[in-house]
């Protein structure tokens, strides 16, 4: 187990050199993005008009926070993952047109999108699920939002964090994935859970 | 007596409470989950599940950004005076906690994708009625769903030749799909009766019930802690990073069923297990599960 002290821009090459179970923290520039941003995302870039941010080499976050509004600023009172297993749908295909390194959320991803950071470079980490204020408390600025008409949960939040972490690394570009190795292990463990019920 | 306004001032306080404090019953089970665990990735997590409620204490914070649907269950005496006014007394102390809080905003329109920007909407927030004979008071608890939470949920109806083992392994098998996804360790609510729809409503009233708390009938109690002790024994742990601490509790409500359809509910709830009551009497409110807030 590495612990990494990443800063945005991310290199491929850099990327690569991480394994399941490293620990990651990030300071620079992290991009918000839900279901809709994603499919807008996809959207724009299938009919080959340009995003409002450029992902290449850098980290999306699966978050849609508590935002405050104090004057004409933003301010993120609680910055919990959400589930990343709904973003299967879009991630391999987000990766390979984006180029983003860091995908963070929590809960773990699949086979496609574990494929994808395989072959495009790139790995999947997990934040504390329900750590909406511990996860605020690394996030310095609210640099700018974009897509706010998809409303706020599900806008793109453009982040300034400083150390925001301890991130576990859950899918590597090497072709592990941690919770479909932990799937196996609880699945020897199903036997033993039906014969306390009488199975 | 209360007046509509003292009291849409007080609910509208209990829900934003809900957003920020735990419930005393469950920072006990997470700290007690952590004092027993083994596995130090699994001990790390539930540390940072302790220190976050700490930070959220402290800064009056949304312990979790996504602070839910907001549902009320309310128990109200037939002689309630302001029994009518409910609805709109809840619906308005809903917007005005997602104002001061803040709340996230997460009601959308089914049709549009639209968010209403207040957490309010068709049906929304989601109201269950009991009515209490011979009462003039009303208890009201408010209970802040997660939507991650919500995924692994299941109602469905089984031959009810396969009996109660067959509604407990359907509970094990979802908690064994749902992995890390519903923020693990979790509350299970199972719900049992004629139909999946009465079946689903008792699952997710079973999660009000305190931790540690059992049946009033001794043979479901049994079924109870059978269901807690099989479901850990999966292993997921803490945000199904492996350790003994898949569910916190699991609780039971059963209604008589009908002779040829068992149906069951499965209902998930986070660790973040977010609900708080307040009693309405003819003397005032007080505060059940926060009762610092009657100070504030």
């Amino acid at each position: 187990m590495t612990e990494y002290k990443l800063t945005t821009p991310i290199s491929e090459e850099d990327v690569r050199k991480i394994r399941v179970g490293d620990i990651l923290y990030i300071t620079g520039r992290v991009y918000s993005a839900r279901d809709a941003g994603h499919r807008r995302a996809l959207e724009l870039l299938n009919s080959g008009k340009p995003l409002p941010v450029d992902f290449r080499n850098m980290v999306v976050y699966h978050v849609g926070p508590v935002v405050k509004k104090v004057g004409d600023e933003w301010e993120i009172v609680s910055a919990g993952p959400t589930t990343s297993a709904r973003l299967e749908m879009y991630e391999a295909e987000f990766i390979e047109k984006t180029g983003v390194r860091v995908i963070i959320g929590k809960g773990g991803m699949g086979k496609k999108t574990a494929e994808a950071c395989k072959k495009f470079g790139a790995v999947y980490a997990i934040f504390t699920g329900g750590a909406g204020a511990l996860a605020a408390k690394a996030i310095e600025k609210v640099e700018g939002v974009k897509w706010l008409d998809l409303g706020i949960p599900e806008a793109l939040w453009i982040l300034k964090v400083k150390d925001f972490g301890p991130l576990t690394v859950t899918i590597d570009s090497a072709g592990r994935n941690f919770y479909e190795e932990m799937k196996e292990k609880v699945n020897e463990n199903l036997k033993e859970a039906y014969s306390i019920i009488g199975l | 007596m209360i007046t509509e306004n003292e009291l849409k001032e007080s609910i509208t306080k209990l829900v934003s409470a809900t957003a920020i404090y735990l419930p005393e019953d469950v920072k006990k089970a997470l700290n007690d989950a952590y004092e027993r665990e083994t596995n130090p990735v699994a001990k790390s997590v539930l540390k940072s599940i302790i220190d976050n409620i700490r930070v959220a204490e402290e800064g009056k914070k949304p312990l979790c950004q996504d602070t839910g649907t907001v549902i009320f269950y309310i128990e109200a005496g037939e002689k309630f005076p302001l029994l009518g006014k409910l609805p709109r007394i809840l619906r308005e102390a809903t917007i005005k906690a997602t104002e001061i809080t803040p709340l996230r905003p997460n009601a959308v329109d089914i049709v549009t994708g639209k968010n209403s920007g207040n957490n309010t909407g068709e049906y929304i927030p989601w109201i269950e009625w009991d009515i209490v004979p011979d009462s003039d008071s009303a208890t009201i608890t408010v209970v802040l769903k997660g939507g991650g939470s919500e995924s692994p949920s299941l109602a469905k109806t089984i031959p009810p030749g396969l009996g109660i083992k067959g509604v407990l392994k359907t509970a094990i098998d979802v908690i064994f799909e749902a992995g890390a996804k519903p923020c693990p360790p979790v509350v299970v609510g199972v719900g049992m009766g004629p139909a999946a729809d009465i079946a689903m409503k008792l699952a997710k009233k079973a999660l009000l019930r305190p931790i540690g708390s059992r049946h009033r009938r001794e043979e479901i109690a049994e079924l109870e802690e059978k269901l807690l002790k099989a479901i850990n024994a999966l292993g997921w742990g803490p945000h199904g990073v492996g350790g003994l601490t898949t569910a916190l509790d699991v609780h039971i409500e059963a209604a008589h069923r009908h002779p040829a359809a068992l149906s069951l509910g499965v209902a998930t709830m986070c660790w973040a297990c977010r609900r708080a009551s307040l009693r309405v009497t003819d003397t005032g409110v007080e505060f059940l599960t926060h009762p610092f807030l009657g100070g504030e």
